[in-house]
């Protein structure tokens, strides 16, 4: 089997690889936002206790 | 018996070590990434031979390799339903943390395959039956599905209070339970354009070893991809939910984990002084 008639699919080209393809982009896309907000959410709480160590600190030096 | 008690207390303490968010968080930090490479391996594998070894279809030629996406993404839209409605009853019964946290995170996931289940549906229906879409009882009752994933994560998020949205969402979740059944039989209790049942049907899967294989890699790959956005999100979503208690903190402490050295300079610009030393 030579690769264009691979990709030909015996005529139904069109449907077979647009069915892979949204379902290969749709898995890309879960994984990929599971990890951006985890990027996020701990960049968030760093700055949280960052935030916080800066308040306790000043309130060390006004005392 | 002994042995019989001993497993079964083994069980139930891994139930309630599974319940606690540390714990959850702890232990799912290794189970991660395993069912990640299960899900690259057994999807690749079954990705080569659907597309490369398997023959064509005598009667649909070889339109019919949308089956192996296809099939797939249709179960996992009723096994995540499934997951999230049990999830959903255990944190409603038990007051467990954890179970709401896996319902809520199932829901996007859930939705994405009922989308996927449609779409690829919709692209084989085309060239075979002649039409992308045709209200009848199977493509219906999928789309109701979808609208429910919709339903249960709109209600979620419209409240202000957690506990309040993970009961109203659980409710919902465990009412809505009733379509997985219909949407399975839909195609024997009402005349459908969708074929009917082919693996789990009475007296065995109705397919050859050479298409039937890879169909199986891909449906177990595709399980495992499940759990591995479910463990992804939920560990986002105990972070998150977690995020003033202790053990978060120490996790996340400047000192154990500087990532993009972000703390140093926070602090920095923040106190302006003009170094902290």
């Amino acid at each position: 089997m030579n690769w264009s008639e691979f990709f030909y699919m015996g005529g139904y080209a069109f449907y077979v690889w647009t069915a892979w393809g949204i379902t290969a982009f749709a898995l890309c896309w879960l994984f990929l936002q599971a990890k951006l907000s985890n990027a996020k959410i701990k960049s968030e709480i760093i700055r949280q206790i960052a935030r916080e160590a800066i308040l306790s600190e000043n309130n060390a030096d006004s005392n | 018996m002994n042995i019989l008690s001993s497993i079964w207390k083994a069980v139930s303490r891994g139930f309630h070590r599974l319940g606690s968010p540390r714990e959850f968080y702890t232990i799912s930090n290794y189970l991660t990434p395993v069912f990640g490479a299960l899900f690259l391996v057994l999807s690749l594998i079954g990705s080569y031979y659907a597309l490369f070894v398997a023959p064509a279809d005598y009667q649909q030629g070889d339109s019919y390799r949308i089956l192996f996406v296809h099939v797939p993404s249709a179960w996992l839209s009723l096994f995540i339903y499934v997951v999230m409605a049990s999830a959903a009853a255990i944190g409603l019964v038990w007051r467990m943390k954890m179970a709401f946290v896996v319902a809520i995170c199932s829901a996007p996931i859930g939705a994405a395959f009922t989308s996927l289940a449609l779409a690829t549906g919709s692209l084989w229906g085309a060239p075979i039956w002649g039409t992308w879409w045709e209200w009848d009882a199977r493509l219906t009752s999928e789309l109701i599905l979808l609208f429910l994933y919709f339903g249960v994560m709109a209600l979620y998020y419209a409240f202000e209070e957690r506990r309040t949205a993970e009961r109203a969402m659980a409710v919902l979740a465990v009412v809505g339970v009733v379509i997985v059944p219909i949407i399975h039989f839909s195609v024997e209790w009402w005349s459908s354009l969708h074929q009917g049942a082919t693996v789990f049907r009475e007296g065995g899967p109705a397919m050859p070893p050479s298409m039937l294989t890879p169909l199986i890699y891909m449906a177990l790959g595709f399980t495992f991809f499940y759990g591995y956005i479910l463990f992804l999100r939920a560990r986002n979503m105990v972070l998150s939910n977690e995020r003033k208690s202790k053990w978060v903190r120490a996790l996340l402490q400047p000192q154990t984990l500087q990532p993009q050295g972000l703390p140093s300079k926070i602090l920095q610009a923040e106190s302006g002084k003009e170094g902290t030393q």
